[in-house]
Order: structure tokens, then sequence, then C-alpha cells
């Protein structure tokens, strides 16, 4: 009886949520100068797209759609590992260094 | 049930999110991405993606974020940065503006194709097999996906993997003196 009247969560639902959370995402990176924090905006992005993924999965019926999360989440691993590397050489030689320093850096 | 679960994992997931490009603390900011991505976690659940919502807590609240605060605590830079700062005066409005124009732009093409027909999609037989088991389908098929129709993609995320240990183990050296360094030259341009 209740459930007859409560909405059905449609694929379009996971999508918006999605949707709002990778333009959360990417106003953090615009707004934010912490390169840590850029790099969490960064994860933010990825799995918005990872929930669409699953979304569409569920509704085609098609496995498809999660392995491809889970070569996401794999390379998502190695972005974060390799990113952190970079970030720790940089703090290292200046420490609290905010993006706009970063903008000097040249070879 | 799933509408109650859905309302309860988004507001985890977009109240992390918020919290992650609010709180100036960016060990903060590491907490609220846990509580993302452990909403998203509890999405896949629901969707029926049990495997990965096991890899997502496992790889990504465990793994990851323990690799962000541990970066965090090594290098010391636990301060927190000061938000009324705005470098470019027109830096956030324009992020503002992006940021509703990216996800106008996605709801409307939400919005379009909502009553678009569902194209079917033939699946190899093997994973086929794999989804009519009343226990473990999920992560039977995915492994038959993963490992029949993607396995070459599978063992280049391995070598990607080892390319990416090598390269942080390189860039992360102190140089040896008389050494010149890849990146991290302590002699070079030190400020």
């Amino acid at each position: 009886m209740i459930a007859s009247t409560l909405p059905d969560v449609t694929t379009s639902w996971y999508l918006i949520l999605a949707a709002l959370l990778f333009s959360i995402g990417v106003v953090g990176v615009l707004v934010r100068r912490n390169p840590l924090v850029l790099f969490m905006c960064i994860e933010l992005m990825l799995n918005a797209v990872n929930l669409t993924f699953v979304a569409f999965a569920r509704k085609l019926g098609d496995i498809g759609g999660q392995s491809t999360v889970f070569f996401v989440m794999v390379v998502a691993a190695a972005e974060v590992v390799v990113g952190l590397g970079i970030v720790v050489a940089i703090l290292r030689r200046k420490p609290n260094a905010t993006t706009d320093d970063m903008a000097e850096l040249k070879g | 049930m799933e509408l109650f679960v859905f309302i309860v994992a988004g507001a985890m997931v977009l109240g992390g999110a918020v919290g992650v490009i609010v709180r100036s603390h960016p060990v903060h900011a590491a907490l609220s991405l846990i509580l993302t991505l452990f909403g998203i976690a509890v999405l896949f659940i629901s969707m029926e993606a049990d495997f990965l919502a096991a890899v997502q807590v496992i790889v990504y609240a465990g793994a990851i974020v323990v690799l962000f605060l541990f970066v965090i605590m090594l290098l010391g830079v636990d301060n927190a940065e000061d938000l009324r700062i705005e470098p470019f005066k027109v830096q956030r409005p324009v992020a503002a503006v992006v940021g509703t124009g990216l996800l106008t732009l996605i709801g409307l093409a939400v919005w379009a194709s909502r009553g678009a027909t569902t194209p079917t999609v033939t699946q190899s037989d093997a994973v086929l097999d794999a989804a009519t088991d009343p226990a473990n389908s999920n992560i039977k098929a995915l492994a038959r996906d993963v490992f029949s129709d993607h396995v070459l993609a599978f063992e280049l995320t391995s070598v990607l993997l080892v390319i990416a240990v090598v390269a942080t183990v390189m860039l992360a050296r102190k140089p040896k003196p008389g050494e010149i360094g890849l990146a991290v030259g302590e002699k070079a341009g030190v400020k």
C-alpha cells in the first residue's frame, strides 16, 4: 500500500545524483588551491562516472559496465600513486605550496 | 525500500562531496571523502553490484584515502587553508557558473533521454551462463567478463600498475650525493 504510492528509483535518479557529484568535483577543482584537495575532487569526479556506469549496467542488463568500473578503479589507484608522488616531491621542496606556485615549474 | 536507501546514501554522497570542497583542513576533506565513497558503495549494493561495493570500500575508502592521510601526515601540511583568500577575483563566480552550467547540461540530457528505448545487449555465453547462477551471480558474471572478454585489458592494467609503482619510487627517491636527481634534485634549484 505504502510501496505503491512511493515513486520508483529509476536510472535517471542515479544519473542526476552522479551529475550533481561530478559538478561538485568540477567546482572543487576550479576553486581549491591545495594540491591534495584537488586530487580528492578528481576522485569525486571519477566516482560520479563509476556511478553512471553501474546505473547503465543495471538498466541494460550488461555486466560490461561493471567491469569498466573495475578498470577505472585500477587506473584511479595508479593515478593517485603517481600524483601523490609528484605532490610529495613538490611539497618537500616548497612546504605549503599551492597550485599557484606550481605555475613556476620549468625543466 | 530502495527509495529510502537512495535518499540516505545520496545524502551521504552529496554531504561528503560538499564537505570535501568547503572544509579548509585537508584531513577533514579526506574524512568527508570517505563519507562520499561509502555512500557510493551503498548505492552499488542497491544496484546489485556487490563485488564493486566491496572493492569500493577496500580500495577507495581503505587504500586510497589512507594514502591521502599518510601523505598529509608525512608532509605535515595539515594546517588549514584560509578559504577567504581568493587569488583571482572572478574565480569563484566562474566556477559556480561552470558547475551549474554543467549540471544543467547533463540534467537536460538525462531529461531528454528518459523515455529512450534501451538497446539490447548481446553478451557472451560464458557471462550469461554465470549470470544464471543463483548464488554469487554478480561476482561470477563479472569474473567471466573480465577474464574472457577483457583479458587483454586486465593484463595491461597490471603493466600500468607496475609502471606507476616504479615511477613513484623514482619520483620520491632522494638522489645520492653526486647523482643527478630525476625530479627532486636536492641540489638543483633549492628555493
